[in-house]
């Protein structure tokens, strides 16, 4: 009874400090054709990306622990170990508390891509596709398509290069970019719903192939635009891990499609 | 949580079956729990080549080979199948009968019941022992993150993913996997034939 007592003084709590922060929408990004730096297959990497939703920042320590607190299977004592490593939330004071080292507003990490998957499943929504996180994160604040620009690409490999110091900014410190997005860059690494097939070739099918290129690096990759260093960096990042890992800065956002998702 | 909802759908099976409902939630047998690190902890249905929908655990309590794979597939999948029926020939009589496979597709829109049937027809596979499915497409990203499978679907409708096969002990842990096809590996071999003691 006490337990059950101190869940929903808890709850209130934490859903009064989510009300008192924006809340983290869902907007209508307008899809396009765009070069991926994954190839669509051997002779093309011209990817169509439709119109979709997609939450402006990534998911906070806040908005998860809502998502523990109804979906209890998902904290950190009983998520299954075949779902989440055993970091899986490590940051967190306790199983249903944030603590110091994870502040309301900032981007919850150290989930597993089964976890993300849930969250997004309970949001209506999926993880975003690859190609639907390449699209917008191509966009800097005034363009939709900034890949071109020097400045930019300098920016962000500075932050490669820092990741993993100091802790997290909250969400939504810098600018949005020019689909009103906040923190494609700078801040978290994300999960993307089909990571496990970033990495395997667009053109061999015969034994081997697959496994190869999952452990051959980029030497076998077959990827085009290699001067989009930076976000070849995510690629090789995402393609090392397996989903139920989990990394201090890795985090996620939720997608929903057009059409009502299955 | 996996555990109660299998339970409750043996109680409603076991209840539809007997005409004394009173008792039989008594005499439905304990499972043990599932361990933490079992694939089995995964709640999900599944779809056979006779279009029966059963759940992911369907072999539990036998040693289980699992493999992902598509009817279509020209080359690696028939390599994949063969791999296991020349490993399964190493095995004893007594051995094999104990030992299941689970052939999980990758392209659930195309390998309907009638397409998975097929193949295992032209394979001439043991069908008490093996079982060809398709989960639902939203449910395929978690089923091969947990198998550690990586696929991908090209444009021209084919698919390019791991080839692997997976042994899972009788609860569901994976114990091994090998990725040599063709030929039967040593080591795997020996790891089913421990698997089957």
């Amino acid at each position: 009874m006490n337990k059950a007592m101190a869940v929903i003084l808890l709850h209130v709590l934490f859903s009064g400090s989510v009300f008192a922060a924006e809340v983290n929408q869902f907007i209508r990004i307008e899809g396009g054709d765009f070069r991926s730096v994954i190839p669509v297959d051997e002779s093309n990497n011209l990817a169509t990306v439709s119109d979709f939703y997609l939450q402006q920042s990534p998911v906070t320590n806040a908005e998860f622990l809502r998502f523990v607190l109804y979906r209890p299977e998902w904290q950190r004592e009983r998520a299954p170990g075949i779902f989440a490593d055993d970091q899986y939330l490590s940051a967190w004071a306790g199983p249903i508390s944030l603590g110091q080292d994870a502040l309301p507003d900032q981007p919850v990490t150290r989930v597993s891509w089964f976890a993300a998957n849930a969250y997004c499943k309970s949001e209506n929504g999926r993880l975003p596709t690859w190609y639907e996180w390449e699209f917008v994160a191509a966009a800097n604040e005034k363009r939709s398509d900034a890949r071109d620009s020097d400045a930019w690409q300098r920016q962000i490999i500075s932050w490669y290069s820092t990741v993993g110091g100091g802790p997290l900014s909250s969400v939504r410190a810098r600018p949005a970019n020019y689909h009103n997005v906040y923190d494609a860059h700078g801040l978290v690494w994300e999960w993307v719903d089909d990571f496990t097939g970033l990495l395997v070739s667009g053109d061999n099918r015969e034994q081997g192939g697959a496994d190869q290129l999952q452990f051959c690096g980029a030497g076998a990759i077959t990827m085009e635009e290699k001067e989009n260093y930076a976000v070849l960096m995510r690629v090789a990042m995402l393609s090392s891990l397996e989903a139920r890992f989990t990394t201090r800065n890795l985090g996620f956002r939720c997608a929903r499609s057009m059409e009502p998702n299955q | 949580m996996k555990l109660s909802v299998a339970f409750l759908r043996s109680a409603i099976a076991a209840m539809a079956a007997s005409a004394v409902v009173g008792i039989v939630s008594a005499q439905l047998p304990a499972k043990d729990p599932i361990p933490t690190n079992s694939v089995y902890q995964l709640d999900v249905l599944l779809e056979n080549e006779n279009g029966d929908s059963i759940e992911l655990d369907l072999f539990y309590g036998n040693p289980v080979l699992v493999t992902m794979f598509y009817t279509s597939c020209p080359h690696v999948c028939p390599l994949l199948i063969n791999t296991i029926k020349v490993m399964e020939a190493k095995l004893s009589a007594e051995e094999r009968a104990r030992l299941r496979v689970l052939a999980i597709s990758v392209d659930p829109e195309r390998d309907t019941p009638e397409a998975l049937k097929k193949t295992m027809q032209l394979h001439a596979v043991d069908r008490d022992r093996w079982t060809m499915v398709r989960s639902k497409p939203a449910d395929l990203r978690t089923i091969a993150g947990m198998f550690g499978v990586r696929y991908k679907k090209l444009p021209d409708g084919e698919f390019n993913h791991s080839s692997k096969i997976i042994l899972l002990d009788g609860k569901g842990i994976s114990i091994a996997e090998t990725s040599k096809l063709g030929k039967s590996d040593p080591a795997f071999l020996a790891a089913i034939q421990t698997a089957l003691e």
